[in-house]
């Protein structure tokens, strides 16, 4: 087999490339909504890989762990939970359907006027930046973050820290006559109050006449 | 360069391959050692039927499953129903790519191996959840949420404890963490980094599902929990993947807390050598100690496992990574001077 190193990366590319866009179609193609979620997964996997092959390793890894672990989990949670039934193809085309198209369209040029201005020969795009090896991009990631973005680093994780909070206070409600169990009572119970031990002398004889009678 | 790219490819099979069949016959072990040891907890024989000294007893097990039929249920969805298994099973094995067994001898020295390998487990999840949907079985769908809000809950308090880990070492590299501990038992992450080391292992044995955090397959309430329905080959695969959890777990607890490869002693003796023996002894330390727990603790109840993780282990951690943080900042010896 000849293969260069070169084609087989770009071979890497197209196949993952094409399973992305794929299992994004996917995503809002297939009619269970179970599917629709799994492709998700997929989708964020395919993706995780093309980030891999420019070599930024701890984003890749990052988006697995953040979307693939956490975010999806509670996503399919819900989707299992709500018992959505499955889409009808008379529910297509109903009245978000046109709305839907327009923003569609509306990214589709962009992304196009976007990719028309990199390919117009601003950045150079035939080359990709590489960097020796053992560089870590950790190190870098964290680096920029603690110093050139640290303030809009901060003020996000405050307003998420904010949404946190604010979820929880939404959604919490106290029922009359709950009976919650109070765990630092639980633990600081004394079993001398609850238990009496009593010495009493064994029973002899009792068994024996029960036995015989049977 | 292209004989040089197909080489690596080959040699890289053949590490995958020993680390695969290597996992394997150990769980195979495993599942063994666990029942002599907590035989012996229970003053009984264990396996001593098969072969000399019921030795043979794994290969017995793994026969008779593979030999059994896989039953569908009724209504259940046939392609996800098999492939959750196989998901379970991937993402175990998918993490030993990072461990450094000794130094040098790791498949994969990449820089971020810590996430790596908290993205993979973590990802164990899936076939918990989608073999519990797919089995169109209540008892399996509520084995599943249990068991998912538990992974969820558990793997916070896990990254923190790693967190901790980065902090101290400096480095996501999982071979320079253990480089950083060289030196004998005292320069070990265990001392200074004490609760998060408790945290980390309990939080593990919580993710693996494991007693007594084993309220996910609770027998007396919802049979075999997520994995009620499976049977046969299928079901051997979901063993095969909490046993490989299990065991990537304690490698991780080895490599970050003891030391990995370095022997405890120091000097220039034949016992100071560091070898891949003290990595693989400090891993059956901690796997003898799932055993132990399991033989030893009642299951918790299931808020009394949320509780402990949201209102224990979180608060611990966070605190404890400041406390890691001043300390490395002041250069306390000996891990930091």
């Amino acid at each position: 087999m000849m293969i260069s190193p070169e084609l087989f990366q770009q071979l890497i590319f197209y196949v993952f490339a094409t399973f992305t866009v794929g299992s994004a179609m996917a995503v809002i193609s297939v009619k269970n909504t179970i599917y629709s979620a799994l492709f998700l997964v997929l989708c964020f996997f395919n993706t995780a890989v093309l980030w891999l092959l420019i070599e930024a390793e701890f984003l890749a890894i990052t988006l697995v762990l953040v979307y693939v672990g956490a975010v999806m989990v509670l996503f399919l949670f819900v989707v299992m939970m709500l018992d959505v039934k499955q889409a009808k193809a008379s529910q297509l085309k109903q009245s978000y359907t046109k709305a839907a198209i327009l923003i569609a369209a509306a990214m589709l040029v962009e992304l196009m006027m976007l990719f028309g201005y990199k390919l117009s020969g601003q950045i150079p795009t035939n080359e990709l930046i590489r960097q020796e090896q053992g560089y870590s991009n950790v190190q870098e990631v964290g680096m920029e973050l603690f110093t050139h973005y640290v303030y809009p680093f901060e003020i996000a994780a405050v307003v998420l820290l904010v949404a946190i909070v604010a979820a929880i206070m939404l959604t919490l409600r106290k029922r009359d006559g709950n009976k919650q169990m109070d765990a630092a009572k639980q633990i600081n119970i004394n079993p001398a109050e609850r238990v009496r031990i009593v010495s009493m002398k064994a029973e002899k004889g009792h068994g024996q006449d029960r036995g015989e009678e049977s | 360069m292209i004989e040089m790219l197909e080489f690596l490819i080959l040699d890289n099979l053949v590490y995958i391959l020993a680390i695969v069949l290597g996992v394997i016959l150990t769980v195979a072990y495993l599942t063994y050692f666990e029942r002599k040891v907590i035989a012996f907890m229970h003053v009984r024989m264990g396996p001593n039927r098969v072969g000399p000294r019921g030795l043979l007893q794994p290969f017995a097990d793994v026969l008779k499953l593979l030999t059994k039929e896989i039953i569908f249920p009724k209504n259940a969805n046939k392609f996800l129903f098999l492939i959750a298994p196989i998901i379970t099973l991937a993402t175990a094995f998918a993490a030993w790519a990072v461990v450094p067994f000794d130094d040098g001898w790791v498949l994969a020295d990449i820089n971020a191996g810590l996430v790596y390998v908290l993205a993979m487990t973590s990802l164990g999840v899936y076939g918990v959840i989608i073999a519990g949907w797919a089995s169109n079985s209540k008892y399996a769908l509520l084995g599943a949420l249990r068991s998912a809000a538990q992974i969820v809950s558990y793997e916070i308090a896990m990254g923190f404890a790693l967190v901790g880990v980065l902090v101290a070492a400096g480095t996501l590299n999982l071979s320079d963490i253990v480089r950083a501990q060289e030196g004998g038992i005292v320069n070990w992450y265990i001392w200074p980094l004490l609760p998060l080391f408790f945290i980390y292992y309990i939080s593990g044995v919580a993710e693996t599902n494991r007693a007594p955090f084993d309220v996910a397959e609770g027998e007396s309430e919802i049979v075999a929990g997520f994995h009620v329905e499976y049977s046969g080959a299928a079901f051997a695969l979901f063993f095969l993947g909490e046993y490989a959890n299990m065991i990537i777990i304690s490698a991780l607890t080895a490599i970050m807390f003891l030391g990995g490869w370095y022997s405890p002693f120091t000097g220039d003796s034949w016992i100071a050598q560091p070898n891949i023996i003290w990595f693989l002894a400090k891993t059956s330390i901690f796997l003898y100690a799932y055993f132990w727990l399991r033989a030893s603790l009642p299951r918790y109840r299931y808020d009394q496992i949320m509780r402990l993780g949201w209102k224990v282990f979180i608060p611990i951690t966070i605190v404890w990574i400041m406390v890691v943080a001043v300390m490395k900042v002041y250069n306390v010896g000996p891990w930091w001077n």
